[in-house]
């Protein structure tokens, strides 16, 4: 048997950090980074006495988030002492919901080679982060235990084990993370760990129904390693079947390094983790009142936008798929799109530059579009040049990528450097008959049949003309005067 | 009701707790009198009851923080308690994972 | 009373009257600091109330205080009045225990709200008092440092957990204190001490700040000399708190304008399973006695039926070590407190918690942690909140017929120390009248209504509807201008 003789079943759980001010249970801030514990008040270190605080925020953002994916969001629902033992968790215990979670169902939609499909999910809930251990910080090899962390709200957002492929798992993620930053309620920062994923990974017989027994997978934290640890994990569950042994139901770890995934030592006995209702905090209550505001301020989601890409402006799938990923993005691409004037022609031309020079430029310098000196009317002006064929293609990226860096006007650019191609017809006109005049023979030679000498003549008029000759003039005047 | 020494020594797992052989004994005997004693519960119908979860009554609602940030601890007053530290970070054995 | 009480020691004096002595400018609070602190340097060897005293923080605020009171800009009526509390109210920049050896040395960054509060109102905080550790325990001897003695009979306990704020007001050794209730730990011993000691509805007073033993039942409260100190203390305290999302945001009566409305008229329910037997003869005569006088001072008695508050020792000894289980995990040694030599993470946790907490700790760590765990908590925890429920519903359907209930605080009068301590189970169904106040979550107080056996003082338990402090307090006074005043004790 070979692996495709398997069908991986996959699961997903992201744990996403909102975008909140403060801590859920304390007014610390969330901001990252921070020497060690100076971020950190009694409630968060967990020191005696302290109580939880519910921060109103995290719930309307996990509203708002149940809302977008179409969930059942809960009246009331319940937060729940998860019970274990670990240094980066202060109370000895995670403030989590269990049976009561305040949104349940809904769905993510996913669209991979143009099929469209919706991954369901089981649930949402509410909980705090942990802290963070640090390795040797000391000279015996002692860890040290940093809370800045502990208390910032994350959203656990789970699937039902419906993805069926590494690629649909990728796609589902993708989604998810447009999703939640078009809301705002997350940054989408796998690096940083403010988007975390979790795989749940079994596999079964081809055909089968019977599901295997499933691993989680822990700290991929960008979309290659979340690949190659499933592909990892995948090929490890097929050959212990096809040996004839068992998968083992473990937590097991993500080795970047190796590429492989390894059990994690520390968890023994945090399967009874004792969970009972929170008694420092009462039942969250969601009035509906509070739902209908949520919902009539949802923005445009990914996918609405992408499809209205597509109907209204004729954009291919892949390209408004693309365009929508960060709404930053996207919301450049409509300001430049309304400065150049709504048509398919001019959605397609600025897509592409958006999808294709711009996102070079942006990913070489990590900035997001709000930081970009190319702003819309930047761009937008550039495009006219081009359009009206002052500038040439190379020209064009010459432009915008001299506007990226310094912020100058398109305009002052093209004067500075020289960059405008002669489109003037009588000039380039006159510089073909001068050329032509000048090489009887290949004049000749060309009218005989020979089609290649075509380049030799663009080349002629191009050095006559400094690189200036608009390359699409030359080649039309020079057909015409050629004949033939 | 009887306790067993092996579940009091699985208990006391959970809980973090290093009892001396002479307490698993004591214990398994003494949890045991109370477990029996507990178990009196067994005899109500509770079927058609909810749990008192919560001790607040309801329709008492209370309101919810708002996000605005309050001042941190200083690293040296979060520390001022630690029995051992690494620079402002809480010292503790190695950690493997 | 004359100022000075009898014998001319400023000791004497309840908390109302020190303050208003104050007010008129006879006495300053240095005079009552210096008074106090002395006191309790006399006598505290033999009592054990306090853990540790703050002489010199007591005695600036007093200064402070006086300032205030030449100014003639008090703060309240307690400005000024030497107060204690129970070492499990975290005190800023004061070592605060638990009385347990796993927070020896700890010194907190923050005070309890309640803290905040009796501070704001001008209280003079001398120290923090002795109790059993982490609040389990019903007679002080879990108290990890020494145990605490009654002063109407050093053999005797005073009662516990909060053995220390009775012990210290018994003693004349402040003129009020803070305590907790989680299943009677402040009305067992005002009680079983001879003064008044009242748990607020759950909700009342603020719990942060406060050492979390079981936090769905845990309260703090006052305990006083009369029903006035502790009225006044709890009017200095409750509230709502934006840091506890448990406590209510309902307004705060006005508990002293009310005060002396008396009993008339008012339903005073007697559950029949509360005087249906083994009860000390000393005890029940107390208790019948004060019933009778409630009659004489036109109370009526109401017959009601509490049939479920027999399972409240079974019910209230699932949940309470469960969630302790829980609230106890923080003490690991890593940010704070005792921490242990250990070579390896666990070993860490368990060598620290093993030499930390003492054995009736561990013991009801144990109860918890099993009571939650996989394949126990239908059974045992879930099971216990839904009886919880069941008590709950027996005091609203009595509340129906009557406006508050009324029996005994423990079926003995004080008992001796060591007298328990071997059998657990049977320390526990010392709780069994006060346990379901706790679990019902309804208002209770202790007062003293009489002596019993050899001559110790026995305490009458109201228990009212939720949030109605108030009628609780009234009654009791009512009552208390009845009783003959107990003598204070000298403290052998």
């Amino acid at each position: 048997m070979a692996v495709s003789d398997f069908q991986v079943v996959l699961g997903l759980e992201v744990h996403a950090q909102l975008l909140t001010r403060t801590k859920i249970f304390c007014g610390c801030t969330t901001a990252f980074g921070g020497e060690p514990n100076t971020h950190t008040c009694p409630v968060c270190l967990g020191l005696p006495g302290v109580l939880p605080a519910l921060n109103g925020r995290v719930v309307e953002m996990a509203v708002l988030t149940g809302l977008a994916l179409g969930c059942r969001v809960k009246e009331r629902s319940v937060f729940a002492r998860k019970n274990y033992f670990y240094p980066d968790l202060p109370k000895g215990y995670q403030i989590s919901q269990y049976e009561l979670p305040i949104c349940e169902g809904g769905a993510v939609p996913i669209a991979l080679d143009g099929v469209e499909r919706s991954i369901p999910l089981t649930r949402i809930h509410m909980e705090e982060d942990a802290g963070k251990n640090v390795h040797d910080v000391a000279a015996d090899g002692s860890s040290g235990v940093d809370l800045n962390r502990a208390g910032v709200p994350l959203l656990e957002i789970v699937s039902e084990p419906e993805l069926r492929s590494v690629d649909e798992a990728v796609a589902y993620l993708k989604s998810l993370r447009a999703i939640l930053m078009t809301l705002g309620v997350n940054d989408g920062n796998l690096q940083e760990g403010s988007f975390r994923c979790d795989a749940n990974v079994s596999v079964m017989p081809r055909g089968s129904t019977k599901l295997g027994t499933r691993c989680e997978i822990k700290n991929m934290n960008s979309f290659r390693f979340l690949r190659a640890a499933i592909e990892y994990e995948v090929r490890r569950q097929v050959e212990l079947v096809e040996e004839g042994g068992t998968v083992v139901q473990e937590t097991r770890l993500f080795d970047p390094d190796r590429g492989e995934t390894r059990p994690m030592r520390s968890k023994e006995d945090a399967h009874d983790y004792r969970y009972f209702p929170e008694p420092d905090l009462p039942p969250v209550r969601v009035a509906p009142a509070l739902v209908e505001r949520l919902r009539a301020s949802l923005p445009e989601l990914p996918h609405a936008r992408a499809a209205r890409y597509r109907r209204d402006l004729a954009l291919s799938a892949y390209d408004a798929d693309l365009l929508v990923a960060e709404k930053e993005t996207a919301d450049f691409f409509e300001a430049a799109l309304d400065a150049l004037g709504r048509t398919p022609d001019a959605a397609k031309r600025l897509a592409n530059w958006v999808n294709g020079e711009l996102a070079r430029l942006a990913n070489e310098s990590g900035l997001s579009p709000s930081a970009w000196k190319v702003t819309p009317a930047r761009l937008a002006a550039t495009l006219r040049l081009l359009e009206a064929g002052t500038l040439g293609g190379p020209g064009a990226k010459q432009v915008v990528e001299e506007v990226f860096r310094t912020g100058a006007e398109p305009g002052e650019v093209v004067r500075a450097r020289g960059l405008a191609q002669v489109s003037d017809e009588g000039a380039i006109e006159a510089a073909v008959d001068a050329v032509l005049a000048a090489s009887p023979g290949e004049v000749e030679r060309y009218r005989a049949g020979n089609a290649k000498l075509l380049g030799f003549f663009v080349g002629q008029v191009m050095k006559a003309t400094k690189g200036k000759g608009n390359p699409a003039l030359v080649n039309a005047v020079l057909k015409r005067k050629l004949g033939g | 009701m009887s306790l067993t020494l092996d579940e009091v020594r699985r208990i006391a797992r959970l809980a973090r707790l290093r009892l001396s052989p002479e307490e698993e004994r004591l214990f398994a005997g003494q949890l045991s009198a109370i477990l029996d004693h507990v178990a009196e519960l067994s005899a109500l119908d509770v079927s058609a009851v909810e749990p008192m979860t919560h001790a607040l009554a309801a329709g008492d609602p209370p309101p919810l923080r708002a996000d605005e940030p309050q001042p941190c601890l200083a690293p040296e007053e979060a520390l001022a308690n630690a029995p051992a530290r690494a620079g402002t970070a809480f010292r503790v054995p190695r950690i493997i994972e | 009373m004359s100022v000075g009480g009898r014998g001319g020691s400023p000791t004497y004096l309840g908390l109302a009257e020190a303050g208003e002595a104050i007010g008129r400018g006879e006495l300053s609070a240095r005079a009552l600091a210096e008074a106090a602190l002395a006191r309790i340097a006399a006598t505290d060897g033999k009592v054990g109330a306090f853990l540790r005293t703050t002489p010199e923080r007591a005695l600036a605020a007093a200064d402070a205080a006086d300032a205030r009171a030449r100014a003639k800009a008090r703060r309240s009526a307690l400005d000024g009045v030497p107060v204690a509390l129970k070492d499990i109210f975290l005190t800023r920049g004061v070592e605060t225990t638990c009385a347990s050896r796993i927070l020896e040395g700890f010194v907190p960054p923050y005070d309890a709200t309640v803290v905040e509060r009796l501070e704001a109102a001008g209280a003079v905080v001398v120290g923090k008092l002795n109790m059993d550790e982490f609040a389990m325990g019903s007679s002080t001897e879990n108290s990890a440092f020494k145990p605490c003695r009654n002063p109407w009979d050093l053999g005797r306990t005073p009662g516990g957990s909060s053995g220390g704020s009775a012990a210290a007001l018994a003693a004349r050794q402040v003129h009020g204190t803070l305590g907790t209730d989680t299943g009677g730990s402040i009305r067992l011993p005002a009680a079983f001490c001879g003064v008044v000691g009242v748990k607020p509805t759950y909700g009342r007073v603020s719990r942060y700040g406060v050492i979390a033993f079981a936090s769905s039942l845990d309260q703090p409260g006052p305990l006083g000399r009369s029903v006035k100190d502790a009225a006044l203390l709890l009017q200095a305290v409750a509230g709502h708190d934006p840091r506890d999302q448990t406590s209510s945001s309902r307004p705060v009566d006005d508990y002293l304008s009310g005060l002396e409305g008396g009993a008339r008229g008012l339903r005073i329910g007697v559950p029949r399973e509360w005087l249906a037997g083994g009860l000390a003869p000393g005890v029940e005569r107390s208790v019948r006695d004060a019933l009778a006088s409630y009659e004489r001072l036109g109370a009526r008695l109401v017959d009601v039926s509490l049939p479920h508050s027999r399972y409240g020792i079974a019910a209230y000894y699932l949940i309470a070590p469960a969630e302790a289980s829980s609230n106890l995990a923080r003490y690991d040694g890593i940010r704070f407190g005792l921490r242990a030599e250990a070579r390896g993470l666990r070993e860490l946790y368990e060598e620290t918690r093993e030499r930390g907490f003492g054995a009736e700790v561990k013991r009801r760590i144990m109860l918890g942690t099993y009571a939650l765990s996989s394949g126990y908590y239908d059974a045992y925890y879930l099971r216990a909140q839904k009886v919880r429920t069941l008590v709950r519903r027996d005091f609203d359907e009595a509340f129906r017929a009557c406006d508050l209930v009324a029996g005994p605080v423990s079926p003995t009068v004080a008992f001796r120390l060591g007298e328990k301590a071997q059998d657990p189970l049977s320390m526990y169904l010392a709780d069994v009248f006060t346990i379901t106040a706790n679990l019902a979550a309804l208002p209770g107080l202790s007062l003293p209504c009489g002596r019993g056996e050899a001559g110790l003082p026995v305490g009458l338990q109201l228990v009212g509807r939720p949030f109605d402090e108030a009628t609780l307090l009234r009654a009791a006074r009512a009552l208390e201008r009845e009783v003959p005043p107990l003598p204070a004790p000298e403290v052998g």
